[in-house]
């Protein structure tokens, strides 16, 4: 081969191997992500205060916890609280990995299909389960038939089609950063490659948000109840949805 | 030339090939909808939140097109099926 030492992902870098089980590159970091993340929240969660003085931590915390709030709430999901577990987690973990690339040698599990796969299936289990818990379960359905049933096999196709998108798109983004630095530190070892991880920080960054706010429209797409029953849901809303 | 050189220089032609037309496309739609965006933004400068935020998630709709075109020319390069199966052959022999 031309280009041995070059992984398309890093599935293929196996630490260590027992008959089926294998311990790849792409769980090892994962792990180490999500150790650090629920360690470093669950360490300033611990001691939250209500004074005037808070910590610098939990500071932090909180403007994270707004900023996303906002955002999903802009999206047209007007109760965040319910979405925002699944939505905050999703772009806090897309977005930690994107700027750990930073640390060398780190190469992201988002740039792993398997990984990216995983997240797109949670959001393909999630939208009909946010739907059917807002809507009820045949109203959620007839939202597939909804302009006439000739659109049914179309529906149904755009819900696979935007999953397998969800998926391609962060492994393409972050694969590509990531193989680009690689190629480009055997051609021009010396600044260049910097200020490519410097552009894949920012696309990182605007992955793991536009992944997250591509959730957020599914959802809100998904929990849209019909406009001409408006007294039938629990709680009466104001005119605009 | 044996059927592995013909994969090679297929492969590697069609993965160029693949990357230059595939980013012709998204190239010209992310140009028109970021002109748009700057002009909508300068008449409007009040609601720079949603129309930054709608144009981040159409760029990234525009530009997933260009990232498959990507995806399939890395596969053929780096991981081509072909090229493994005519290799594999050529090793058992």
């Amino acid at each position: 081969m031309i280009v041995p030492n070059v992984h398309i992902t890093s599935d293929q870098q196996i630490f260590w191997q027992h008959g089926f089980v294998k311990l790849n590159e792409t769980i090892v970091t994962t792990w180490a992500m999500m150790i650090a993340m629920t360690l470093g929240s669950w360490s300033i969660t611990r001691k939250l205060a209500t004074e005037r003085t808070i910590s610098r931590w939990q500071s932090a915390l909180e403007m994270v916890v707004t900023a996303i709030e906002g955002q999903i709430k802009e999206v047209g999901l007007n109760q965040p609280e319910k979405y925002l577990p699944f939505l905050g987690t999703l772009f806090l973990f897309i977005g930690t990995c994107s700027v750990c690339i930073v640390i060398p040698g780190f190469t992201p599990p988002t740039g792993s299909l398997s990984t990216t796969a995983a997240l797109a299936l949670c959001v393909f289990i999630a939208v009909p389960l946010f739907g059917i818990r807002e809507q009820g379960f045949a109203a959620y359905l007839t939202t597939y038939v909804k302009p006439t049933p000739i659109m049914l096999p179309f529906n149904i196709i755009g819900e696979l089609s935007r999953t397998l998108a969800l998926a391609i798109r962060l492994f393409g983004n972050m694969m590509s950063g990531v193989m680009i630095v690689g190629i480009l530190l055997t051609i021009t070892p010396f600044i260049f490659p910097i200020v490519m991880t410097l552009l894949g920080l920012l696309t990182g960054s605007v992955q793991a948000y536009i992944f997250s706010i591509l959730a957020a429209v599914y959802i809100a797409a998904a929990t849209r109840v019909a406009k001409p029953k408006p007294a039938a849901q629990a709680k009466p809303e104001p005119s605009s949805a | 030339m044996d059927s592995a050189t013909l994969v090679a220089v297929v492969s590697i032609a069609t993965a160029g090939i693949t990357t230059g037309f595939g980013c012709m496309g998204p190239a010209l739609g992310e140009g028109r909808s970021v002109a748009s965006a700057m002009t909508s933004l300068a008449q409007q400068p009040d609601a720079a939140p949603t129309i930054t935020r709608t144009l981040f998630v159409g760029l990234a709709m525009i530009e997933s097109t260009a990232i498959y075109t990507f995806v399939v020319s890395m596969i053929l390069i780096f991981a081509n099926p072909f090229w493994n199966h005519f290799l594999s052959q050529a090793g058992g022999k």
